[in-house]
C-alpha cells in the first residue's frame, strides 16, 4: 500500500490547486464556497466552461475528446484540489461522471465524436432516466417503451421517468427503456441517448423534504430520438446501465473526502464556537467522524494500489455504503452540536451548511442504490452468498 | 511471501491446539513457540540484522499480527516481539540493543512489559511503579496489572516513574529476581494470560536503565503506539477469520429450506461484517506503513486503528455468534473465543473511547475528561 502519492503527481496537485485558487479567488469568487446543487445555473454553466476550456473537466478522458489523459492518481487529485479550493458542485456531473465514462467505454467512435467533446467544453447537459415510478431498487423492472419508427430511422419513446437530477436544463438524457415488447426484467432492455428539448419531452420539478427542488419527474409523450443513438446493442441495456452505476459508485467518489473534511471542519468550528467541544459525548461522536473520514482516505490509497495492479478489490464494494453512512451521521452530529439552533431557518424554506447536511445527507444511503441493496451487492458478489430470489 | 508461509504454518493450529495451550503450564504451546521464535526467527522480524534480525519493519511484524490473529494463536510473540521489541526500539541504548535484540530474534528470550497501573489505567498516565535512585542504584517499588504473559517471561521491562526529575524510565527486571511478584489471573480472554507484577524495593543498576534514567518517556509513547498498531492488526486478522467462518456456516446450515445465508436478515448482517473488515484492514495497513514511514503520524494513525480495529473486531464476533445461533453460545465452538479477545484487546493499552478523546488532543482540539481506561 503507497502512503502517498508521487513527485509528479505532487507537481500536478500543485498546478492544478494554483489554476483553482485563481479562479476562485478571482472571475468565479462569486462561487466559492457554493453547496446547493443548482443556484445560479448562468454561472455555474459559466465555470463548466471555464473549466473545459483549461482541460480541467474531464481530466481522465483521451485529448482527443478535451481530457488530458491523467491517471486515476492524478484524477483523485484533482477532485481533492477541487474541493480544497471552495470549487461548486459540478452542474455537468452527469455527463462528466456517469454519461461520458459510459460512451467512452461503450459506445461507437461516431457517438464518441459526437457527444464527448461538448461535455468535457461545458457546452451540453446531460440527465439520467433510470428510475420510473415502478422500478427504483428494481431497476430492471422499468416499462418506459422504445419503438422503432416504421422507416427505421429513429425511436419513438412514450413513458415516465422519475428522479432525474438536473433535468430542468439537460441538453440530453441516458435513458434505459424497454425496446422489445413483451420482454420483462433485464431482457430486452436498451440504453438510448434522448434530446431533451422536443416537444415530446417534458419535466416537472419535484420538491425535496430540503425545500429545494433539484430532481424532476419526465415525461415521454411520442419523444424522438435517432436510431443510431443507442449505446450497445439493442437489448443489451441492462450491461450498460450496470457499468455506469459502476462508475456512479467507483473511482469518481473517491477525491470527495476533501468536500468532507469541509463538512466536518465545519461542524468542529462549530461546536469550538458554542462550547459543545468541551462536552465528552459529543468529543467522542467528533473523534470517530474523523476517524471515518481518514478510513475513507486510507481505503482510497488502497483501492488506487490496487486498481493499478489491475484489479478491484473488496472494499471497493463497501465505500458507497461506509462513506453514504457516515456523512448521514456527520448531518445528526452537525444539528446535535447546534442544538435548536440548528432549527431555524430562512423563508421561504433555506437553511445554512449545517442543517443543509443534516437534511440532503438522508439521499446518500438512498440514491445510487440504498444501503439495502449495498449489503445485497456486497452479501452476492464479495461474500458469495445466494442471490435473493426474484417473484414472477 | 510472509503471509501466506505464516497462514501455511498456521493452518493445522486447530482448536484441540488451542485449546491444550491454556491448560499448558505457561498458556502456550512451547512446540510452536520453539518453531516461530527458534526456527523461523518470526520474533526478529523487526529487528536489523545487524543485531540479529531479518532486517524487515512493522509492515511485515503487522503481517505475522494478523495470522496469529486469525487462529487466536496463544503465544508470547505479542509480549515479546512486538510490545517487548517496540520498547526496545524506541528507548534502549545502542550496547542494550546489542544485548538483548539477537537473543529475542533468536526466540531465546521472553519479555513481559509491565507498563499500567495496578486498577488497569493505562500507561503512561496510570503508571505507579515509582523509580527511585539509591546511591549509584536504583530500587523499584509498586506495581502493575493486566502483564501479558508475565508468569513465563524470562525478563520484565518495567516502566516506572522518576529516576530523573519527573521523567519516566524503563528497567530491566530478570524474573526470579528477589522482591519481584507475579498473581497470574484467570483471565476472561484464556488465549492471553496476564499476571499483576508487584516490586518491593527491589534494586536494579543503572546500566538495567533503557537509555538512562528519566528518559524514557517520548520512547515509550512511541513504542506504546507501535505496540497498538500491532495489536490493531492482530484484531484485523480475528474480524476477518470470523467473517469467514460464519460466512461459510451460514451457505450451509439450512432453515426453512433454504440455506440461512439467502435471508437478507442474516445477508445483511454479514455485509455489516464486511464493511467493518475492510475499513479496519485500510486503519491497520495504513497505520503499518506509517510506523516505518511517517514519524508524524504515528499517534494519529495509532489511535485510529487501536479504536477502529478493536471495535470492528468485537462487532464482528458479537454478530458472528447470533448468527451461529445456539452453537455460538456453546463452550465447545471457538466463536466465543474471538468475541472474549476481542474484548480483550480493546481494553489493552487503552480502550477505544480512551483512545478517542487521545486522538483530539493530538489533533490539537482542546481536551476534556479522559475515560478512565
Amino acid at each position: 500500500m503507497e502512503l502517498g502519492f508521487t513527485p509528479a503527481e505532487e507537481r500536478f496537485r500543485s498546478e492544478a490547486a494554483a489554476w483553482l485558487a485563481s479562479q476562485m479567488d478571482g472571475p468565479f469568487r462569486d462561487l466559492k464556497g457554493e453547496s446547493t446543487y443548482s443556484a445560479h445555473l448562468e454561472r455555474r454553466m459559466a465555470w463548466e466552461r471555464a473549466l473545459g476550456a483549461e482541460h480541467y473537466s474531464v481530466i481522465g478522458w483521451p485529448a482527443q475528446y478535451g481530457g488530458r489523459e491523467a491517471s486515476l492518481a492524478e484524477q483523485v487529485i484533482f477532485a481533492e484540489e477541487y474541493a480544497r479550493a471552495g470549487a461548486p458542485w459540478r452542474i455537468g456531473h452527469m455527463g462528466v461522471e456517469l454519461a461520458g465514462p459510459t460512451i467512452l467505454a461503450f459506445g461507437t467512435e461516431a457517438q464518441k465524436v459526437r457527444f464527448l467533446p461538448p461535455i468535457a467544453r461545458g457546452e451540453e447537459f446531460w440527465c439520467q432516466g433510470y428510475s420510473e415510478p415502478n422500478a427504483g431498487s428494481d431497476l430492471a423492472n422499468v416499462r418506459t417503451r422504445a419503438m422503432l419508427s416504421a422507416d427505421g430511422r429513429e425511436w419513438r419513446i412514450d413513458g415516465q421517468k422519475i428522479w432525474t437530477s438536473l433535468a430542468q436544463f439537460a441538453d440530453w438524457c441516458f435513458a434505459v427503456c424497454r425496446t422489445e415488447e413483451g420482454s420483462r426484467g433485464h431482457r430486452g432492455l436498451s440504453y438510448l441517448l434522448v434530446p431533451m428539448r422536443q416537444s415530446g419531452v417534458s419535466v416537472r420539478p419535484i420538491r425535496q423534504m430540503t425545500g429545494e427542488a433539484e430532481f424532476n419527474e419526465t415525461y415521454f409523450t411520442d419523444a424522438r430520438t435517432a436510431a443510431e443513438n443507442v449505446v450497445g446493442a439493442v437489448g443489451d441495456g441492462w450491461r450498460i446501465a450496470m457499468g455506469t452505476l459502476g462508475f456512479e459508485r467507483g473511482v469518481s467518489t473517491l477525491g470527495q473526502q476533501m468536500g468532507f473534511r469541509n463538512e466536518l471542519d465545519a461542524v468542529i468550528a462549530a461546536a469550538r464556537a458554542n462550547g459543545q467541544l468541551a462536552d465528552p459525548l459529543i468529543r467522542q461522536r467528533l473523534a470517530q467522524a474523523h476517524i471515518g473520514l481518514k478510513l475513507m482516505r486510507y481505503s482510497a490509497l488502497r483501492m488506487l494500489s490496487s486498481a493499478q495492479a489491475g484489479r478491484l478489490s473488496n472494499e471497493a464494494y463497501t465505500y458507497k455504503i461506509f462513506w453514504a453512512t457516515w456523512r448521514k451521521k456527520l448531518g445528526e452530529l452537525a444539528v446535535d452540536v447546534l442544538g435548536p439552533r440548528s432549527e431555524i431557518g430562512v423563508a421561504p424554506y433555506e437553511w445554512e451548511l449545517l442543517p443543509r447536511l443534516f437534511l440532503g445527507a438522508r439521499s446518500d444511503t438512498i440514491y445510487g442504490g440504498t444501503n439495502q441493496i449495498q449489503r445485497n451487492i456486497i452479501a452476492e458478489r464479495a461474500l458469495g452468498l445466494p442471490k435473493e430470489p426474484r417473484g414472477t | 511471501m510472509i503471509r501466506a508461509a505464516a497462514r501455511a504454518l498456521l493452518e493445522g493450529y486447530d482448536s484441540a491446539r488451542l485449546r491444550a495451550a491454556w491448560s499448558a503450564p505457561d498458556g502456550y504451546e512451547a512446540a510452536l513457540w520453539r518453531q516461530i521464535g527458534c526456527e523461523l526467527g518470526w520474533c526478529g522480524i523487526a529487528i536489523p540484522e545487524a543485531e540479529g534480525g531479518a532486517g524487515l519493519g512493522w509492515v511485515e511484524l503487522c503481517l505475522l499480527q494478523e495470522e496469529l490473529g486469525r487462529r487466536l494463536v496463544a503465544s508470547p510473540f505479542f509480549a515479546t516481539a512486538v510490545l517487548g521489541v517496540a520498547l526496545l526500539r524506541e528507548c534502549a541504548s545502542p550496547a542494550q540493543r546489542r544485548e538483548l535484540l539477537p537473543r529475542i530474534a533468536s526466540g531465546q528470550l521472553r519479555l513481559a512489559c509491565v507498563l499500567g497501573g495496578p486498577d488497569g489505567r493505562p500507561a503512561p498516565e496510570g503508571t505507579t511503579v515509582a523509580l527511585q535512585r539509591r546511591g549509584t542504584q536504583f530500587v523499584l517499588t509498586g506495581g502493575g496489572d493486566f502483564v501479558i504473559h508475565a508468569a513465563s517471561a524470562e525478563l520484565f521491562l518495567v516502566l516506572a516513574r522518576g529516576g530523573a526529575g519527573g521523567g519516566l524510565s524503563v528497567a530491566l527486571v530478570p524474573a526470579g529476581t528477589p522482591g519481584v511478584k507475579v498473581t497470574p489471573h484467570l483471565m476472561l480472554d484464556l488465549t492471553r494470560p496476564m499476571a499483576r507484577v508487584d516490586f518491593t524495593e527491589v534494586t536494579v543498576g543503572a546500566d538495567a536503565l533503557l537509555g538512562g534514567a528519566g528518559s524514557a518517556a517520548a520512547g515509550a509513547a512511541r513504542a506504546l503506539d507501535l505496540a497498538r498498531i500491532g495489536l490493531a492488526a492482530e484484531s484485523v486478522g480475528g474480524a476477518e477469520r470470523v467473517l469467514e467462518e460464519t460466512t461459510g456456516y451460514c451457505k450451509q446450515r439450512v432453515q426453512f429450506g433454504r440455506p440461512i445465508g439467502s435471508f437478507q436478515a442474516v445477508k445483511h448482517r454479514l455485509a455489516d461484517m464486511m464493511i467493518e473488515v475492510e475499513a479496519a484492514k485500510s486503519a491497520a495497513w495504513y497505520a503499518a506503513c506509517v510506523a516505518e514511514e511517517r514519524p508524524g503520524e504515528l499517534a494519529e494513525a495509532a489511535a485510529i486503528a487501536k479504536s477502529y480495529c478493536s471495535e470492528a473486531f468485537g462487532d464482528c464476533a458479537a454478530s458472528a455468534i447470533q448468527l451461529h445461533g445456539g452453537i455460538g453460545f456453546t463452550w465447545e465452538h471457538d466463536v466465543q473465543l474471538y468475541l472474549k479477545r476481542a474484548r480483550a484487546s480493546g481494553q489493552l493499552l487503552g480502550s477505544p473511547a480512551w483512545q478517542r478523546e487521545r486522538l483530539l488532543r493530538v489533533l490539537g482540539l482542546g481536551a476534556a475528561a479522559a475515560p478512565a481506561f
